[in-house]
């Protein structure tokens, strides 16, 4: 993508948000809550790295004055994301591993988009959706559209789910969201193609858009999404994301949900996520994290109806000297609830990855099924990777299970496919695709694994 | 690189002259000679630690296994010839040279037919480079399934992760099987016949003989270099030449017989030959006795 150079900032502070008010024109409502954040922001510092989910960040370089939000740029060639070029790409089905001797060949179903937002340094660019959908009542878009056109409707959801006032950052994002996306899906509507939303930035860039989604009873959908850009030809340059994801499962709905963090190198990354499923609801989120020069993720599922299911998958590639820390919370509220959480990186470089997770337990919450595994690979003896797994458990019947494995990439291994005819990078690529195996297999929206596989195996330098 | 016009098989010899190797600082090999044709099947017989597994390695480039002295040499069929100590390992395969290990490595989350997809492309179009188009896959396939059909090799097998969870003989017979499909000009089969049954060995040395000869009764494409402490294995690969490896030398050649004598009589006769290889043996296995209490 090609972008004008933005033009000079403004800061983060009262001016704008009153600018961004007026300039939205949405409900009282909507401006109530930012300006509440907003004083809520005003009285908070940076967090505190004494604090749990802090102390393995290093903000001293993070300079909250050097943001603001952009002006809109202009677009020379609009962005279209890793995600949203493989699905247009499709899959030929016979150069897939599938379609091997005692495999049968599975139907390629993820080959359209059911509709698309793309927004550039805040603001949106481009908003579509299929005509078909929009008769059989699903809402998708820009939530500067959509809040006006359909505020009752989303206004018990709209920053109900995640915790607005968890610490400087949820605050920021609460009172300067912008270009945000909407996804509401009526009861029984079961939506078949992807629908995509792209947040991109430009060289030092800023977004704080927000993804609100609402599946009612009995509706399926699959929703990707993605962030990208902050550099251009000559490399990283920086940008800066705040934001947040709201997830909503219906009884009995159905959602695929996939984040891809595919920032450049030099971008900060800060996101707060969390997903309600309730009762027989069932979620498969899987996030993609490749990009920024430091990330700061908060992931939380709370399972709040019996016999909700939450699969959670984590796909992550770092280098150079990215720091990505990843806090993840599995809360089971309700009984007979299920949640699987895989988180798989592959370090290459100087760079560190830190996952600390949590299955929380209610008193109610008997016959859970918990289990939360993390596995790293070390492609360099200077990458460094922290597994923190925890337990919480108040109710008495349940299972609850947690592992965690490190380890580094097996010269013999390399010597080994070598001997076969492999180059020496080939075969690393190898190993390490073997690596995430595991975890593509249980993403089931086949160009989404197809698409992370590529973009990892593109990375992968020879392994020291 | 070589094309089948130019490809006959008289003339192309696999050859290793003078040939030391160390691992770790520590002398293995100590001078070794041994030329294979092409078509021709030699034994390397030998007690255990005597360097036959060195050998194989040093053939095909293992990097913790440094030659200190010698050379090892592709003639071509025109006379040319092709420095293997030069080659990365993965050239030496595309080159023809192919290891059936005694050990080999599992990968997980690597399916066997991804694996060898890569493997069959790289080695039958020597110059193709990463990201250049695979074989393609209805070929491949079909190729995949026959030569599993052959090897009485449940189709299911390819789906697996190379040698991921397999028993020792399922490694072997993978190992067999990637023989079969990257058809090499001279193979090093390191104990093939361990971990396997009678029934499976006979199996093996009858795939690796039908193998070795192209496919057709009587014919001779392959090199093969078996190491193996059996009989059965060379059952139908009746070996041309049988050589004695002790403390890191090449000590006796000899015809069949020669295999037959020692599979009988062990190497009591060899050790009181060769005092001085003998005398070596035994310093190589006490320091690795100290390496190992250490």
């Amino acid at each position: 993508m090609t972008v004008a150079t933005a033009a000079p900032a403004t800061a983060f502070d009262r001016d704008a948000l009153e600018t961004l008010i007026v300039a939205d024109s949405l409900p009282p409502w909507v401006a109530d809550k930012r300006r509440a954040a907003y004083e809520a922001c005003a009285s908070l510092g940076l967090p505190d790295r004494r604090s749990e989910h802090w102390m393995r960040t290093d903000l001293r370089l993070f300079k909250p004055k050097a943001w603001g939000l952009r002006p809109r740029p202009a677009v020379v060639s609009p962005p279209v994301g890793l995600l949203a070029e493989a699905i247009a790409a499709g899959t030929t089905a016979n150069e897939t591993s599938a379609d091997l001797p005692g495999q049968p060949t599975h139907p390629v179903a993820e080959t359209s988009l059911g509709g698309r937002l793309v927004s550039l340094d805040g603001h949106v660019i481009r908003e579509e959706l299929d005509p078909g959908l929009a008769r059989l009542g699903v809402v998708f878009g820009a939530a500067e559209r959509v809040l006006a056109e359909h505020g009752p409707a989303i206004e018990p959801h709209w920053f109900s789910v995640i915790d607005a006032r968890a610490d400087w950052f949820a605050t920021l994002h609460a009172a300067f969201h912008r270009a945000s996306a909407i996804l509401y899906v009526p009861a029984g509507v079961k939506v078949r193609e992807p629908l995509s939303v792209l947040a991109a930035i430009g060289p030092g860039g800023v977004d704080t858009s927000h993804v609100l989604v609402v599946l009612g009873e009995g509706a399926e959908a699959t929703l990707l999404t993605e962030t990208a850009g902050g550099g251009d030809a000559a490399g990283p340059v920086g940008g800066f994301h705040c934001g947040g994801t709201e997830i909503v499962v219906g009884r009995g709905a159905f959602l695929r949900m996939v984040n891809l963090q595919n920032w450049n190198t030099g971008v900060w990354h800060f996101a707060r996520q969390k997903a309600v499923v309730h009762q027989n609801g069932r979620l498969q989120w899987t996030l993609g994290a490749l990009g920024s020069r430091l990330s700061q993720v908060a992931q939380d599922v709370a399972l709040a109806g019996r016999n909700a299911d939450a699969q959670v998958n984590g796909v992550m590639f770092t280098e150079g000297r990215q720091h990505l820390v990843y806090n993840t919370l599995q809360h089971h509220e309700a009984p007979s609830c299920k949640s699987d959480l895989l988180y798989k990186g592959a370090l290459q470089d100087r760079s560190r990855l830190v996952w600390r997770g949590m299955i929380k337990v209610d008193k109610a919450a008997q016959k859970t099924d918990g289990y939360q595994r993390n596995d790293n690979l070390m492609l360099s003896a200077e990458a460094r990777a922290d597994s923190i797994p925890g337990l919480e458990i108040e109710a008495d019947d349940v299972r609850c299970t947690h592992g965690a494995t490190s380890g580094r990439v097996d010269a013999e291994q390399l010597f080994y496919a070598q001997a076969r005819g492999l180059s020496a990078d080939e075969a690393a690529r190898l190993v390490v695709a073997g690596f995430f195996q595991q975890v593509f297999d249980r993403i089931t929206i086949v160009p989404v694994r197809e698409a992370l596989a590529r973009a990892i195996g593109s990375r992968i330098r020879r392994v020291s | 690189m070589t094309t089948p016009a130019d490809d006959t098989i008289a003339g192309q010899h696999l050859v290793i002259k003078g040939l030391h190797v160390a691992v770790e600082g520590q002398e293995i090999l100590k001078g070794v000679d041994l030329t294979i044709g092409r078509g021709e099947v030699h034994a390397l017989m030998g007690p255990n630690g005597s360097g036959k597994s060195t050998l194989g390695y040093a053939i095909m480039g293992h990097p913790s296994y440094e030659v200190t002295a010698g050379s090892i040499e592709l003639v071509q069929a025109d006379g040319s010839r092709l420095d293997v100590l030069a080659m990365e390992p993965d050239e030496r395969a595309r080159a023809g040279i192919f290891l059936a290990f005694q050990r080999p490595m599992s990968i997980p989350g690597v399916r066997v037919a991804d694996f060898l997809r890569h493997a069959v492309t790289n080695v039958r179009n020597p110059d193709r480079k990463e990201g250049q188009e695979l074989m393609p896959m209805r070929e491949f396939r079909d190729e995949l399934k026959k030569k599993m059909a052959e090897l009485s090799m449940d189709p299911e097998f390819a789906r697996r992760y190379v040698n991921d969870g397999f028993s020792g003989g399922e490694m072997k017979r993978a190992e067999i099987l990637q023989l079969a499909m990257l058809r090499p000009k001279f193979a090093i089969l390191d104990e093939t016949d361990s971990g396997l049954d009678a029934d499976a060995v006979r199996l093996a040395s009858q795939s690796i003989a039908q193998i070795g000869s192209g496919g057709s009764p009587g014919g001779a494409e392959m090199g093969i270099l078996i190491i193996t402490h059996h009989e059965q294995l060379l059952e139908h690969n009746i070996p041309l030449r049988t050589h004695v490896m002790l403390g890191g030398r090449i000590v006796e050649s000899g015809g069949p017989e020669l295999a037959a004598e020692l599979h009988k009589k062990g190497y009591e006769r060899i050790r009181a030959a060769y005092p001085e290889a003998a005398a070596a043996e035994k310093a190589m296995e006490e320091s690795r006795a100290e390496v190992t209490s250490a």
